[in-house]
């Protein structure tokens, strides 16, 4: 009996969840790739903010830095939810002001981009953060040596600076993405079909809600699981060169 | 007159250009002067080392020599080019000084090898990114250096897996990769285990005797007699005295001299 109701309720929500029309799981997959395609890239517009504000901080002029301390700190004082709300807004607002004044009417802001631009705004304050800490944490010699040989300052950024602090960085920016991939969540609050809104719209129409959100649960912790794996990669090449803890140790 | 042997530990004064000239340099830290005029000259071929108890400003001077510090004043001439510095004594011309650099080669006291790039990676670095020297040519060059100082067979390793003596050795290899005209070596041996020191050693005087031009901070005494053909002795942020290493060891005239000599044999 029970055996049956398991099977009856598990076939129902394989056909839910299937991948042609009637079923919502393309739907769901949609949604996943908008969420992946905003996370990426508003940690890629994140990590250049945070390059750029890390140098800032670190050996920029007091106007520079007094300016990066204050983005950083409302950025990071502020709720993301009120914020992405603010910068969407504020963002599409001013956008559309700027096309009318020329002339032009209102413009229809692609949702991608929106989001990549709120979040990545969002990103960039914790990744100057976790950069300019990793910068700190690099051994001066390292630089010091770059210098010594007649490296210019950019190339002593590129070839030396960034690979040494790899490894101290990339436990914070593997943190920073998976928040990335859920803070997407957040923009469904603005009508964006990302993952969550999708499953929203799919569990409403159809009154299954739990298996739709046990299914986005689900693509969520694979994400999760995907991108753990890539990070420990990258750690591992990050840490090329230095002994690891566990042999020490043994 | 027949030209005189590189190796001859006799300057030959007149027919050697002049490789570094320091002229009355001063650096200060905040109010805490380090440097207060010092001047010294090395021609091509000399041996020059710099002796001093701790805190003296041998470190300083080196630095301000390739401008890793700035010096508060005095002038910096190197190979006949004078180091054109702003009104605050910081390099005037950004690429002068990185041309510069790259001919004033450093080997430091705690080696400063890059701990993300292997041995071979180390030694091509910056002839490859700096001097554009074509990579194949670059590699096959690091490889007789490193053979020369004993590391043949180490290219593909990582610092981190080096004994202190063979980073220190990969590193001269690294300063020797950019065929500088003066090497500047800032006591390359203290923060090696004694039994590690004779390695180091052996490598720079191989270098001492081929005629490299070497400015040398070191505490150890009896190599500096025995490599060096001119001795400098700082205290306190000035010279106090300076000669040939027989003079210097051998006949100190100031007291301060004789203390510190007999404080470190
Ligand atoms: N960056 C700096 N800021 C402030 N003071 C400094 C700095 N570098 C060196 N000093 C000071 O300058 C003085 C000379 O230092 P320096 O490193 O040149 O001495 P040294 O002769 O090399 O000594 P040692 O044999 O211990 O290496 C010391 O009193 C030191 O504290
Ligand atoms: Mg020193």
């Amino acid at each position: 009996m029970e055996l049956i109701l398991e099977t009856l309720g598990l076939a129902e929500s394989a056909k839910l969840l299937s991948l042609s029309p009637p079923g919502w799981g393309a739907n769901l997959l949609r949604g996943l790739a908008n969420s992946l395609k905003i996370a990426s890239g508003a940690f890629g517009f994140g990590l250049l903010i945070g390059l750029f504000g890390a140098y800032g901080k670190l050996y920029g002029g007091p106007v520079l830095r007094d300016l990066l301390a204050i983005y950083t700190t409302v950025i990071r004082a502020v709720p993301e939810l009120v914020l992405i709300l603010i910068l969407y807004y504020v963002g599409t607002d001013l956008i559309n002001q700027a096309s009318s004044a020329m002339g032009y009417g209102r413009v229809e802001i692609s949702g991608i981009v929106a989001g990549i631009w709120v979040l990545g705004i969002v990103q960039g304050a914790y990744s100057i953060e976790v950069l300019r800490g990793a910068i700190l944490a690099v051994p001066p010699g390292q630089i010091e040596a770059a210098r010594a040989f007649g490296m210019p300052p950019l190339m002593t950024m590129w070839r030396v600076t960034i690979p040494a602090m790899m490894s101290f960085a990339t436990p914070g920016l593997a943190n920073l993405w998976l928040i990335a991939t859920k803070d997407t969540a957040l923009l469904a609050i603005v009508g964006f079909s990302e993952l969550t809104l999708e499953t929203r719209q799919a569990a409403s129409s159809t009154r299954a809600y739990f298996t739709f959100f046990l299914a986005a649960g689900g693509l969520y912790l694979m994400v999760t699981l995907c991108s753990g794996a890539v990070f420990g990669r990258i750690e591992k090449w990050a840490r090329r060169g230095q002994p690891s803890l566990r042999e020490d140790r043994g | 007159m027949p030209t005189a042997a590189s190796a001859d530990p006799l300057p030959e004064p007149d027919t050697r250009a002049e490789a570094i000239h320091v002229e009355d340099l001063h650096k200060s830290f905040g109010s805490l002067e380090v440097l207060k005029g010092v001047s010294l000259k090395a021609k091509k071929g000399d041996v020059v080392a710099i002796i001093g108890g701790s805190g003296s400003g041998k470190s300083t001077m080196l630095r301000c020599i390739n401008f890793l510090e700035t010096p508060s004043s005095g002038r910096i001439v190197i190979d006949g080019e004078e180091v054109k510095v702003n009104a605050d004594g910081s390099p005037a011309d950004r690429r002068q000084i990185e041309r510069i650099r790259t001919r004033l080669a450093m080997v430091f006291q705690q080696f400063n090898l890059w701990t993300h790039r292997t041995l071979l990676e180390n030694i091509i670095e910056v002839p490859v990114y700096v001097l554009k020297v074509p990579r194949a040519e670059a590699i096959a060059q690091a490889k007789v250096l490193l053979d020369r100082v004993g590391l043949g067979d180490k290219i593909e390793t990582f610092p981190a897996f080096l004994s202190g003596g063979q980073q220190q050795r990969g590193a001269i290899a690294r300063a020797l990769a950019v065929d500088p005209n003066v090497m500047l070596f800032d006591e390359p041996t203290s923060a090696l285990d004694p039994e590690l020191v004779g390695e180091v050693l052996t490598v720079i005087r191989d270098l001492a005797a081929e005629g490299r031009t070497m400015l040398l901070v070191t505490h150890e005494m009896k190599f500096a007699r025995e490599v060096a053909n001119h001795v400098v002795y700082l205290f306190e942020g000035r010279i106090e005295e300076q000669g040939p290493p027989a003079e210097v060891f051998g006949n100190p005239q100031s007291q301060r001299l004789k203390q510190f000599l007999s404080s470190v044999s």
